[in-house]
């Protein structure tokens, strides 16, 4: 059952996203930092988390879980640590996705050659 | 003779293209057009490190194998004209680097192959100079670095996008010898009707193209029927029919003599056209290597190529400027049809 | 020859309406299908993976999203160097760029690219260029939104 829910909402956040690259002068950057943001309102509401406990994947895998992350970071570092904690967790949660992007881009150029 | 109307040169010795080369990718080479190319390159890299050193290749190879034919050194060139894409050129002052010719670099976008012919045949004309090269080249890699994303970047690109053509095209112009020849030049002025999407140059680039052509028929008095053929360089399919309508809205509708080189380089089915080719490489060799034959194998008499660019930046369509363009417009005869 | 000024779009304003009679569409229903199945399916594979690592891998549901993420990353990384990833974009659209593969595509595409000019002051500097926005405006609505939140809460407490 998750997956069908994995694979609809997923597929309604990308219909979503390329609505906006369609009907607007947007660029793909702008449209994944307009994701992003929204997924940052979103987790802030709390909001977000229900979401990903119903459509599993199809709410972590596109790039709003990012920002969701990075809101939750900075709130429970907050909640331990006072209002540091705003600054000081925010890449808590998203290490993997930041890391991983930045280690396997930077391999992908070690390796690889651009084909044009 | 001279300056003639109101931007139009006509060459009283009208200058001889004495030999011609086209070079291009493996795209082009499975195009339409293959059999016109002087030499295909399987490799988009040509062989080399990077990018921009194969564009340079490209325009090496156009300008060796165009001497080659003309069978001279590059020690008879008195002047090379050449320009591309790239930042500072650096493709056409690097290849004149090799080649060791009095150089003189230009840049108009994509409408540097006629710029350059047109300049070439003023300097012959004027008997400045014996034998002068004019080259363009474009790559498609080069110009996405530049200009769009990483090549493999996987961004979705709008149905009235351009696919840049991978080529290098170059002419050798001298007084004498045999081969179509140069009779006049309109070179254009920069127009800007408001286009801002770098998506849509087609759309930005027709004004210009219909400003130079309508310039081109006031000052000469010639008219459609004068022509066999009337090719603009890289309207592509969207900006070519704009250019159709403009030129029925000023009351000289086209026929199917008007056509677009950019239109002519690839097959539909091919993958990723868009709309049609675009590039300085683009009017340079569908010119040198397709149409000019036409001219020399004695199926046309008289044709006009109008060269179109974008004179945009990668910081000016940040900043939100909209895009001015230019065209260059060249009349080439056949071979003792009206000396 | 005549040269008669009929109805010839001389102000910006009426050449883009003129432009924009003559311009075809973007295929807006076929790229939306193409973005919800292309899309979709990146999420049930992501699902799958995330199961796998539950199971196999000792992680409980919530945190078996990281190795997830990090997997579909480096798979996004390899089909980018093979030149495979920017042909599914053309095709896919927001279908590929919307996941987390596309914030990968974007990194790799970028290193890849600018080797030529270097590991340091190519691949280094440049990696960013295109999902560089993307960090920095996560970052900063993050923080703005974390305060708003935190004021509220406190708001809400007293």
């Amino acid at each position: 059952m998750i997956f069908l829910w994995a694979f609809l909402i997923g597929g309604l956040i990308c219909v979503f996203g390329q609505l906006l690259m369609d009907t607007t002068k947007w660029t793909p950057g702008h449209i994944m930092t307009f994701l992003v943001v929204i997924g940052v309102v979103l987790g802030g509401i709390g909001v977000y988390d229900p979401l990903i406990k119903f459509a599993g994947a199809g709410a972590t895998v596109p790039i709003t879980s990012f920002g969701n992350a990075l809101v939750h970071g900075a709130l429970s570092e907050a909640k331990m640590h006072g209002w540091i904690g705003l600054i000081t967790g925010i890449f808590e949660v998203t290490s993997a996705g930041i890391s991983a992007a930045i280690i396997f881009g930077f391999f992908a150029s070690v390796v690889f050659r651009a084909k044009g | 003779m001279g300056h003639i109307g109101a931007q139009t040169w006509e060459f009283p010795r009208k200058p001889v293209i004495v030999a011609t080369a086209t070079v291009v990718g493996p795209k082009e080479g499975e195009g339409p057009l293959r059999e016109s190319f002087d030499k295909v390159y399987t490799d988009l890299y040509m062989g080399e490190k990077s990018w921009e050193r194969a564009e340079r290749a490209l325009l090496h190879d156009a300008v060796t194998i165009c001497l080659e034919h003309a069978k001279i050194n590059s020690s008879d060139v008195q002047m090379m004209l050449a320009g591309d894409l790239t930042n500072q050129i650096i493709s056409s002052t690097f290849t004149a680097r090799t080649f060791g010719t009095p150089f003189m670099g230009q840049f108009g976008a994509c409408s540097v192959s006629m710029q350059t012919l047109g300049l070439a045949a003023l300097l012959v004309d004027s008997e400045f100079a014996k034998n002068v090269v004019a080259a363009a080249v474009s790559h498609s890699s080069t110009a996405e670095r530049q200009f769009r994303y990483p090549t493999e970047y996987g961004g979705q690109k709008p149905p009235t996008a351009q696919c840049t053509v991978t080529g290098a095209g170059a002419a050798l112009i001298a007084h004498q010898g045999t081969g179509p020849r140069i009779a006049l030049a309109t070179m254009g002025k920069v127009i800007d009707l408001g286009v801002s999407s770098p998506w849509e140059m087609g759309a930005a680039m027709a004004p210009a193209a219909v400003d130079t052509l309508t310039c081109h028929f006031r000052d000469t008095g010639y008219s459609w029927n004068d022509y066999d053929l009337v090719a603009t360089g890289d309207l592509g399919s969207v900006g070519h029919r704009i250019a159709i309508d403009l030129l029925k809205e000023h009351s000289i509708a086209p026929d199917e003599r008007f056509v677009d080189c950019g239109m002519m380089i690839y097959r539909k089915d091919q993958a990723e056209v868009f709309s049609g080719g675009s590039g300085a490489g683009c009017s340079a060799v569908v010119s040198y290597g397709y149409l000019l034959r036409q001219l020399s194998e004695g199926r046309m008499k008289r044709m006009l190529i109008v060269a179109t660019g974008a004179l945009l930046s990668t910081v000016t369509s940040l900043q939100g400027e909209s895009i001015p363009c230019i065209a260059h417009a060249v009349t080439i005869e056949r071979e003792g049809e009206y000396q | 020859m005549k040269v008669a000024n009929g109805r010839v779009p001389t102000t910006k304003a009426a050449y883009r309406q003129f432009v924009k009679e003559r311009t075809p569409g973007k295929p807006i229903l076929k790229n939306a299908i193409r973005a919800f199945f292309v899309g979709g399916a990146i999420c049930v594979i992501g699902q799958l993976i995330q199961m796998m690592y539950a199971k196999y891998l000792g992680f409980d549901a919530k945190s078996a999203a990281n190795p997830t993420v990090a997997t579909l990353i480096f798979l996004s990384a390899v089909l980018t160097g093979l030149g495979v990833y920017d042909r599914m974009g053309q095709w896919a659209g927001a279908g590929t760029a919307v996941p987390v593969t596309g914030f990968a595509n974007s990194v790799a595409s970028a290193a890849i690219e600018h080797r030529s000019e270097g590991y340091v002051l190519g691949v280094g500097t440049k990696m960013f260029k295109v999902a560089g926005p993307v960090i920095v405006y996560g970052v900063v609505s993050a923080f703005v939104v974390a305060i708003i939140r935190l004021l509220f809460d406190r708001l809400l407490q007293h």
